[in-house]
């Protein structure tokens, strides 16, 4: 029983070891986020509006209403970058002519509307998603991402991280690209 | 001609590495004193060539050696001189050169400064130390070469992130990685232990000096990246969960723990498998660090430029290193125990709960980590692991800690006088519930965890102060002799307890009763906040000497007395492409106005500027703390006890009459 006590470490060394070779392999590479969903309708969602905001919820079945390009983004107020990249997206919705929607993500609702009254409100609408059963969905790996959806309501492109300096340049270029 | 130089110096190393790591190895078990001695050569070897490479790289980047590719991906002739230097470990290979560099200087010291250490342990510690030279220098010349050439060389290079040109960024990796790589000599002597089969406390008094120097640089490390991100990141935040972030903290907590119960196996001769293991998971987790940072395993803000070959190769080692040594922890360690026995209300029994919360702190801020990636394997879905779980998980078990930290110096060895430590804490405890309540009735309810927080901080620094004045007895005469007399390693606890106490104060205030406003504005807008109000004066562009600058001048003012004014800038590097925010802070111990500038709007848009403004209360508490640990971990590494080759005074002489032996 001490022995096996003192092998412990050496056991979740190696299990963890376990996971890091796995992690390596297989060409996987998480810096580029590959998303299945590129090319493809956007996944089923229904999420309810954050209390306390005067925005409506976000279900599939709405984005795929809307005209024109939408743009999805992913945002929390406990996270740094989304901050950041509030002013651009703000400036992106009120500008190039696109629909700004939102997921809010593991987060409260009332921590939620502080941050969008503080900073302002640029979404068409927005779902609250608590429990990040929609960042699952959408195959998100944090935030903040956001998703380019077309006219016809076809995800386009997926962009992790704040939408910032050299991120916006790149961010404009994909957006370009879809408009074409 | 210099970088290749560089390059065969640092295979001579390698050589120099692999016969250190055979010969005194073989001598420590045949008894050949020669070739144990052998290892203080090839310590000094291997640092003298590791340096002449360190510094033919470095002279490649101060003189913008443009055939070196090194130095074209990550230098450019514009680039003041500071930064030049500084580009040489601000990459990946430049990066490992120092690594290997901070290594070999680890192994050469003890090669040169132990000389008390019996001969078969230096010997097999230094060829310990050999073998993780050895994996990191071939590391370095199969897969990350620094030296390599680039035909035709360009004009000039394509600079260093204008993000990372601080001076604060340009010291934080050395200081960091003397910490991190600072502990391997901790590890090399907890396996030399372990190969030997032997810990005393006399081996516990030879690893302590180390460790609280690695420890000490680490605290700096971390508290100058953190700062780094509070005022160039222009986010406002000093710590932000990343992962990269949480694998400098991993070493840090599991390295304090490291610390107290080395004072255990030091006194009292016990928790000597403890210590022994903390010695090696300290390290492991430094590898670990470097392993994440480099192989691309997890995403960061921070990362190198990762490449999975170098990845596969760095978890070689790792499998190697700290598989090997958990697996002889394994085998030899069961057989180690004894020594003094505590009763459950003892000095003892407060390190052992400082040790187990340090290190389930630890396994939580490793779970976390590493939980993207378990998840990601097993059911194949991408997540990230936020701040919310970190502060769930990290906070609650701090609590307990810093209640403990508050009485374990006030308790004797073996066994102490629980009612009678309590009863000269009164003070202390009035202190917290006193600021408690005051912070409560001032900020009309905060979030109560931070309310208590606060009351927790104030009970730790009360605490603390209190044990150090009745140690010297500071109101009676002679106070000043007493604490001349007391060891200085005693005295560099109390002051590390007040920086943790003050760590604490600085962190619940900043991230409790934080204000933060953004504002589209225009010259002329005024902004309020915090009782404070700023008018957006103008905005001008400036040159600097890589860059263009616009800079906003905001006066602020309170009560329409004026205050002061800040400059905030936005920077764009035109070689990079790229724009950093360079904030402006008005600092006070009260709290920092911070204000940045963000690049103007594009046309069409309600304003031409947007301004970020916040207020952290406290925030400079987070830096002074920072300060309190290293000047006490300075402080004990001065201590005459630890001194390496300082001649040990006698017991009945160095520990005066009425004075708790204490750390």
């Amino acid at each position: 029983m001490k022995r096996l006590l003192f092998a412990l470490p050496l056991v979740v060394a190696m299990i963890i070891g376990g996971f890091a070779i796995w992690g390596l392999s297989g060409g996987r590479d998480p810096s580029s986020l590959p998303s299945e969903f590129i090319s493809k309708p956007v996944p089923q969602i229904d999420l309810a509006a954050i209390e306390g905001v005067e925005r409506p919820g976000l279900s599939t079945a709405d984005i795929n209403d809307m005209d024109g390009i939408k743009l999805l983004n992913f945002f929390a107020s406990w996270c740094g970058p989304c901050r950041a990249e509030h002013p651009n997206l703000t400036r992106l919705g009120q500008e190039e002519g696109v629909t700004l929607i939102g997921i809010n993500y593991k987060d409260k609702p009332e921590a939620a509307a502080k941050w969008l009254e503080e900073l302002g409100n640029p979404y068409v609408a927005l779902g609250s998603d608590y429990s990040g059963r929609g960042g699952i969905e959408l195959g998100i790996s944090g935030v903040p991402e956001t998703f380019i959806i077309d006219a016809d309501g076809i995800i386009r492109h997926r962009f992790a991280g704040p939408v910032v300096g050299d991120g916006l340049r790149r961010f404009l270029e994909a957006l370009d690209e879809v408009r074409q | 001609m210099i970088p290749e130089l560089g390059q065969f110096a640092l295979s001579l190393a390698l050589i120099a590495a692999v016969v250190q790591s055979v010969l005194p190895m073989l001598g420590a078990a045949r008894g050949n004193a020669l070739w144990m001695q052998s290892a203080q050569a090839s310590a000094l070897a291997q640092f003298v060539l590791i340096a002449f490479a360190f510094g033919a790289l470095m002279r490649s980047y101060v003189v913008s050696d443009f055939t070196v590719e090194n130095v074209v991906n990550n230098s450019h002739s514009l680039k003041p001189m500071l930064y030049k230097i500084a580009g040489t470990w601000g990459n990946h290979e430049g990066s490992l050169l120092l690594w290997v560099f901070i290594l070999a200087g680890f192994g050469a010291a003890v090669a040169f400064y132990g000389r008390n250490i019996p001969m078969a342990l230096k010997a097999r510690t230094l060829s310990v130390q050999a073998w993780i030279s050895v994996g990191f220098i071939s590391f370095m010349l199969f897969t990350s070469n620094p030296f390599t050439r680039v035909f035709p060389p360009p004009l000039d290079g394509n600079d260093l992130n204008p993000l990372l040109q601080d001076v604060g960024l340009a010291i934080h990796p050395p200081l960091l990685y003397v910490g991190y790589v600072g502990f391997s000599i901790v590890f090399s002597f907890a396996v030399a232990a372990l190969i030997e089969g032997r810990v005393d406390p006399a081996w516990a008094r030879w690893v302590r000096p180390w460790t609280l120097a690695a420890w000490t640089s680490l605290t700096a490390g971390i508290g100058l990246g953190s700062w780094w991100a509070y005022y160039e990141l222009g986010w406002g935040g000093w710590w932000f969960w990343d992962p990269v972030e949480n694998v400098s903290f991993m070493p840090w907590l599991v390295g304090t723990a490291l610390l107290h119960s080395a004072i255990v196996t030091e006194k009292r001769d016990t928790f000597k498998s403890w210590t022994i293991l903390l010695a090696i998971l300290t390290f492991s987790l430094s590898l670990l660090g470097t392993f994440i940072v480099r192989s691309g395993l997890l995403t960061s803000v921070h990362a190198f430029a990762v490449d999975p070959e170098r990845g596969i190769y760095i978890l070689g080692l790792l499998i190697l290193s700290i598989g090997g040594s958990l697996a002889l922890f394994a085998w030899r360690a069961p057989s180690m125990e004894g020594g003094g026995l505590f009763a459950p209300v003892s000095r003892e029994a407060g390190l052992l709960i400082n040790n187990l919360l340090l290190t389930t702190a630890t396994a939580t801020v490793l779970f976390g980590t590493l939980y993207p990636l378990f998840l990601e394997a097993i059911t194949g879905d991408k997540i990230s692991v936020g701040p919310p779980f970190f502060n769930a998980g990290f906070i609650p078990i701090m609590m307990p800690l810093l209640l403990v930290m508050g009485v374990g110096p006030f308790m004797s060895w073996k066994r102490a006088d629980l009612q009678g430590v309590l009863s000269r804490l009164k003070v202390a405890l009035a202190a917290a519930v006193v600021t408690s309540l005051i912070v409560w009735y001032v900020t009309t309810g905060g979030p109560v965890l931070a309310i208590i927080m606060m009351g927790i901080g104030v009970w730790v620094l009360v605490a603390s102060v209190q044990e150090w004045g009745r140690r010297v007895k500071l109101f009676q005469d002679g106070a000043w002799a007493r604490i001349r007399r007391q060891p200085r390693a005693s005295h560099g606890m109390t002051l590390a307890h007040i920086g943790v106490a003050l760590l604490v104060l600085g962190a619940t205030g900043s991230s409790a009763w934080k204000e933060d406003l953004v504002a589209f504005a225009d010259p002329g807008a005024k902004i309020d906040i915090a009782g404070f109000e700023l008018t957006f004066e103008s905005v001008e562009r400036q040159r600097g000497p890589n860059y263009i600058a616009d800079v906003a001048t905001l006066s602020v003012t309170r009560d329409g007395e004026f205050v002061t004014t800040l400059y905030p800038e936005r920077r764009f590097y035109p070689t990079a492409g790229s724009t950093t925010t360079e904030s402006s802070i008005r600092q006070t111990l009260a709290g920092d106005l911070y204000a940045s500038i963000a690049e103007p709007a594009a046309e069409g848009a309600k304003s031409d500027w947007l301004l970020r403004v916040l207020y952290e209360p406290l925030v400079n508490f987070l830096w002074i703390g920072t300060m309190f640990l290293v000047l006490g971990g300075s402080l004990s590494l001065t201590d005459r006890r630890l001194r390496v080759g300082a001649p040990r005074k006698s017991k009945s002489k160095a520990a005066p009459i009425g004075a708790t032996p204490a750390e």
